[in-house]
């Protein structure tokens, strides 16, 4: 069976951190870096790993001909909306890494596979794959008029690039927290904490209920249990911190993100769990793609 | 008299001032005291939730009013002073800022943590290209060191601050700090580029600091209607005013208006007394964030725990400000016999 090819756009962090995780992946193949910066500590390590590099940006490269079948991009918003146009062009998958939302929304642990036909997908922010599903542990039980989340990041995990786009962190954020987390209105913050030694990601997820009564208490709490197992196939440092407190209609939800230290140190969960979630959208589009391709065969 | 120093200042009561009563002013409390604080000559009126523009949250308490209503009655009620809001990147976005421009503000104070000011820059920029007065805030000045201090405040000023301030959200630094930090950006920026500072009286020195600030060259400062603001409260503007006149440091504010207002507009509205209680002494003395004080008194209520506890072992953590999740957290793990390792590192503390 063969790999499905992969670029990744942007060589910071979550590309350096994403290319690390695609190399252990048995569906998809990652063979480009492209960057801006030739002295970019991210291009120097994919060559370090075999794969081709280019400093002049996605453009030139496609322009050389290069036609990967899926491309990451984790550059940054303003940069997206241009890749996502000359994608679209160039007939190639687009995974997005930005805050951008050219494309649907994927939170990976609850709509993974819906948009597996989109040609542009979106993967939220870091805040958002990891709130969006409490939300939505909630909210399949019981209603949500407002879900409200404060993601508390270490300084040091946070680019140029989640530095200047902190207003669409906060913006598209809390518009997945409606359309996937299910709750009637969103709202989100975002947090910089530059503590030594850097603190893990945290999160704290508020829902207000529309009951909550005590067997309603007891299914959200389960499903809550429920949410963060399956959280943990693909990311094995998501746990809460404490119980969920329950106090009137509120439900109060403490996580924190411990990362696998493949590009930054484990505190940078938040790089982890967007890069994970990312692979994992590649991972089922490409067996998706062969189920098409094997189907085809069949008739 | 002949005055040996010419200042402008702020008020916050409208803001910080928020804070203390847990966001709760009404359009016809926000009328009074915009009024009352005109008549002073104050130059500048804060207003907006304690936590700035967007701030209206459950993780730092809803608004009594909505911030059309609440930005737009002190718009309105004010003839002659600025009114201006305060703006937390994270928490508030530029389509807030347009809306309260909107509304009528003519400044905007755009607040990062001390070593973070880098994610102010579009909103400073945008600012700029707005038109409006343009304030960098550095929070929690206390925790950071003078050199990257003048570092962080260099960068807003890069990004058009016309004012950078050394804001001590903990009320946690004394007069020598103050002077350290507030000489060295005056020495570091342009001269086009005032300085400025927010005092909280944690530790009883909130009008000592601001003298010492003005002595160190600082042109703008923060003060609040008989102190009205978070922990043991702000720079008491008819206080500072007072001893400003004594001290030589021209306000532009006048004294009567002031104590009037102080006593007769804001007193009668507060929720309780700003004073220097064992809470409120601890922020200072722990170097917490002074906003934090209400919502630790309700978490150490919840979990009844000491509210000293919860806020010594938030600032040995370094918590920032914004950070009041946390505080249930902390009070949790205490009342849970989870306490942390006093010598462990942080990110070991937080996996709990």
């Amino acid at each position: 069976m063969k790999k499905l090819s992969a670029a990744i756009v942007g060589s910071g962090n979550i590309g350096t951190d994403l290319m690390i995780k695609l190399k252990r992946s048995p569906w998809i193949e990652p063979r480009w870096m492209i960057g801006i910066d030739p002295e970019s500590d991210g291009l120097r390590r994919a060559r370090e790993m075999g794969l081709e590099t280019s400093a002049d940006g996605l453009k030139a490269v496609l322009e050389q001909g290069v036609r990967p079948d899926i491309v990451f991009d984790a550059t940054s918003a303003k940069a997206h909306v241009r890749h996502a146009k000359l994608l679209r062009e160039a007939g190639i998958q687009a995974v997005d890494l930005t805050p951008a939302a050219r494309g649907p929304y994927v939170i990976a642990a609850v709509n993974l596979e819906e948009h597996l036909d989109s040609p542009n997908v979106n993967m939220v922010t870091c805040g958002g794959q990891a709130t969006v599903p409490m939300v939505y542990a909630v909210s399949r039980v019981v209603g949500v008029r407002y879900a409200e989340i404060v993601a508390t990041i270490a300084s040091k995990s946070a680019g140029p690039g989640t530095r200047a786009n902190i207003d669409e962190f906060t913006q598209t954020t809390a518009r997945a927290l409606e359309a996937i987390g299910g709750a009637k209105r969103g709202k989100a913050i975002i947090i910089l904490n530059p503590a030594e030694p850097p603190i893990l990601m945290r999160d704290t997820i508020y829902c207000l209920m529309e009951d909550a009564s005590p067997t309603t208490q007891a299914k959200v709490l389960e499903s809550i249990e429920q949410m963060v197992r399956h959280v943990q196939t693909f990311v094995p440092g998501y746990r809460l911190n404490r119980e969920p407190i329950f106090q009137d209609d509120l439900v109060s939800i403490s996580i924190e993100v411990e990362g696998l230290g493949d590009y930054l140190p484990v505190y940078a969960g938040n790089l982890d769990i967007m890069t994970a979630a990312a692979v994992k959208f590649g991972e089922e589009y490409a067996r998706h793609k062969m189920q098409v391709a094997s189907a085809e065969e069949a008739r | 008299m002949s005055y040996r120093y010419k200042i402008e200042i702020t008020d916050v009561t409208l803001r910080d001032g928020m804070h203390a009563v847990r966001h709760q002013f009404s359009v016809e409390d926000a009328k009074a005291i915009a009024s009352a604080l005109d008549r002073t000559g104050v130059a500048k009126i804060e207003a907006s939730h304690g936590d700035g523009l967007g701030g209206s949250s459950i993780q730092y308490g809803f608004s009594k009013e909505s911030e059309e209503d609440y930005v737009g009655a002190v718009c309105q009620a004010v003839k002659t002073s600025q009114v201006v809001a305060l703006l937390l990147p994270g928490i508030g976005t530029l389509e807030d800022l347009k809306r309260a421009v909107g509304l009528g503000i003519r400044g905007v104070r755009v607040a990062t943590h001390s070593t973070e000011a880098d994610i102010s820059a579009e909103h400073m920029e945008e600012a700029r290209k707005m038109g409006l007065d343009v304030v960098g805030f550095l929070m929690m000045s206390h925790m950071t060191e003078t050199e990257r201090l003048v570092e962080e405040a260099k960068k807003m000023a890069s990004y058009g601050a016309h004012c950078v301030y050394i804001v001590d959200s903990a009320g946690a630094m004394l007069m020598d700090e103050v002077r350290r930090k507030v000489s060295a950006l005056r020495e570091a920026l342009p001269d086009h580029v005032q300085v400025g500072f927010h005092a909280h009286n944690n530790l009883g020195v909130a009008v000592a600091n601001s003298i010492a600030a003005v002595e160190e060259g600082a042109y703008r400062i923060d003060a609040s209607l008989a102190g009205l603001g978070a922990g043991a409260g702000n720079t008491p503007l008819e206080v500072f005013v007072a001893a400003c006149e004594k001290y030589g440091i021209e306000t532009g504010v006048d004294l009567y208006a002031a104590m009037d207002a102080a006593e007769d507009v804001v007193r009668p509205r507060m929720a309780r007394p700003v004073l220097t209680d064992r809470t409120a002494l601890t922020l200072g003395y722990a170097g917490v964030y002074s906003s934090f004080l209400l919502h630790a008194e309700r978490a150490a209520k919840q979990f009844e725990v000491d509210v000293r506890d919860i806020l010594v072992e938030l600032g040995r953590r370094r918590v920032v400000g914004g950070q009041e999740d946390m505080i249930v957290d902390v009070a949790y793990e205490i009342a849970h016999g989870k306490e942390a390792n006093a010598d462990g590192p942080v990110a070991s503390v937080h996996r709990g």
